[in-house]
Parts: structure tokens; C-alpha cells; sequence
């Protein structure tokens, strides 16, 4: 066997692993929310496994673990003005004029 | 005729072959073009006086089992493109019809989701949750739909360069994986956002 059959190897026992990693956060996705914890802790604790997952499916699916560094800066500046949108949205949350209706 | 250049070796400024760069900056986008459906959610939600309870409009269950579904085929496109790597056509075929199928199946379960909602009367005129429901899982049933496509291209006609150019065609796999893994990453914030908070 050669070194690369071996990497490969290796490679596909981790997505195997990645995989029972994901499965048994989708499950406490699910059971967290028949916790019926208050829906600021619920939402801090829903987005932190969704990123846990998407940080799972990100470095070893994508490889991003291993990935040249233009490839990080290119995120890097996405993640930047994602922010930068959603510090907007907050500030106009908190301009918004009193006496305006809320929509439902 | 001339080739493309940098299918297949890296370019030294950018240490990357071009379609793999290509494609992250396309995927950049991507978050962006999410991203602004996900800060638009934020802003309605906020500013909601009344935001119902995800799971006592949407079916958890199904979209539970879509998210399991979709995780899968992420695991199969992923197998394909070692399978290619370790040279072993046949597998790649396998994952790859494997990945197509499990697309197929979310967009089933997403179907007979809308058509349980539309039964019930409920549009994206309805209420501004299910506007941003509609629309942001619309968009991303789209995606989905896109990658079924180049995927099946992939595994039918698009498999020829597999003879011609084994290492052009691992590189095309490991991109239409890189995107197919996005599609997978976005539905793993959808499915808690929008149908369990």
C-alpha cells in the first residue's frame, strides 16, 4: 500500500467520523428544543451547534483546515461584511422611530 | 488551439489551480447573497411584535430528516471525489448517484412540505414569517436544483474526461463538492433557525 492509498485511507475514515459527529449534533438540535429553555438561550444554543456542524462540514469536507491563505482572506473578508450587515441591521433596529407599528 | 491554462497545476502567485479559487470567490458571494436573506430575517424578526414558534407551523420531523439527508449527501460527494483520488471509477460513480439521489429525496420531502402548507392556506402572503420561510428556503431548493444538475453532468456526459483527464476531471469533482457543501453548510443554520427558535 502506498503512502497516498494509506492518506486516503485515512481520509475516508475521518469523513465516516464526520459524519457520526454531525448526526448526533442534528440529534441535539432536535432535543434541545423540547427543552423549553427561554428563546434567548435557546437561540445562543441552537446557533452554537449549527456552527460547531458548519465548522465540521467547513475543514473537513471543504478541506478549509488545509487550504492556502488566499482562500482564508477571501472569508475573511466575506465574514467582514457580513458583519458589517448585520451591526447595520442592529443599529437600525435600535433608530427605529417610536410610535411606528410593528408587522407580524 | 490554445488551452485553458492552471486546470490542473497551481499557479504560482496564487499557490491555487484557477476554478479552485474561482470558486471560493463565487461561494464568498454566496454568503453574502445568504447573508443578507439572514440579517433581513434578523430585522423582521426584531422588529416582529408577534413571531411565531418555528415548530408549530413547520413539520420538524421532515425537516429533521432532511437535514440527516443532506449531511449524506455531503458524506457521498465528499466519498466520490477520494474515490477519483484513489482512482476507482466505479465508487465515484457510486457516491455520485448515491449524492444525486439523497438531492432528489430532500426536494421530495421539501415538496410535500410546501404542498402540506399551500393545502392549509398558507402563502408567503400569509404572514412575514412564512415570507422569509418561502424565500429562504426557495432559494435554497435552487441551489439545490443547480447542483442535481452539474452533479448529474458529472456523472453522465461530463464523466468522459475521466479517460482523457483524470486530474482535470478530480479537480472538477472536488469544486462541484466544494459548492455542494456550502449548499449543505447553509441548510444546517436554515433548519434551526427557521424551524425550531
Amino acid at each position: 500500500m502506498s503512502a497516498e492509498d494509506h492518506d486516503i485511507k485515512k481520509e475516508v475514515n475521518k469523513y465516516w467520523l464526520v459524519f457520526g459527529a454531525l448526526l448526533v449534533l442534528t440529534v441535539l438540535t432536535v432535543g434541545a428544543n423540547y427543552l423549553h429553555v427561554g428563546i434567548k438561550l435557546a437561540i445562543i444554543v441552537a446557533l452554537a451547534i449549527a456552527t460547531v456542524k458548519a465548522s465540521l462540514v467547513a475543514c473537513n469536507f471543504m478541506h478549509l483546515s488545509s487550504e492556502k491563505k488566499l482562500i482564508y482572506l477571501v472569508l475573511v473578508m466575506a465574514a467582514v461584511f457580513f458583519a458589517a450587515m448585520m451591526v447595520l441591521i442592529v443599529s437600525a433596529y435600535h433608530s427605529v422611530p417610536e410610535g411606528l407599528h410593528h408587522v407580524s | 488551439m490554445d488551452t485553458i491554462p492552471y486546470t490542473v497545476e497551481p499557479r504560482i502567485d496564487t499557490g491555487l489551480y484557477n476554478a479552485k479559487f474561482g470558486i471560493w470567490l463565487f461561494l464568498a458571494s454566496e454568503v453574502m447573497l445568504f447573508g443578507a436573506l439572514f440579517s433581513t430575517y434578523v430585522l423582521l424578526r426584531i422588529n416582529s411584535a408577534d413571531w411565531p414558534h418555528g415548530a408549530s407551523i413547520l413539520n420538524v420531523p421532515m425537516g429533521a430528516f432532511n437535514t440527516v439527508v443532506l449531511i449524506a449527501s455531503s458524506v457521498s460527494m465528499v466519498l466520490a471525489w477520494a474515490s477519483l483520488k484513489d482512482g476507482k471509477f466505479g465508487m465515484f460513480r457510486l457516491n455520485l448517484g448515491i449524492t444525486i439521489l439523497l438531492a432528489l429525496v430532500f426536494m421530495v420531502v421539501k415538496a410535500f412540505e410546501y404542498g402540506a402548507k399551500f393545502s392549509h392556506h398558507l402563502f408567503p402572503e400569509t404572514s412575514t414569517y412564512l415570507a422569509i420561510y418561502f424565500t429562504l428556503t426557495g432559494l435554497h431548493a435552487l441551489h439545490i436544483v443547480g447542483g442535481v444538475i452539474v452533479n448529474s453532468y458529472f456523472w453522465g456526459p461530463g464523466a468522459g474526461m475521466w479517460k482523457s483527464d483524470p486530474q482535470r476531471f478530480t479537480n472538477r469533482i472536488e469544486i462541484a463538492g466544494l459548492y455542494w457543501h456550502f449548499v449543505d453548510l447553509v441548510w444546517i443554520f436554515l433548519f434551526p433557525v427557521l424551524y425550531l427558535l
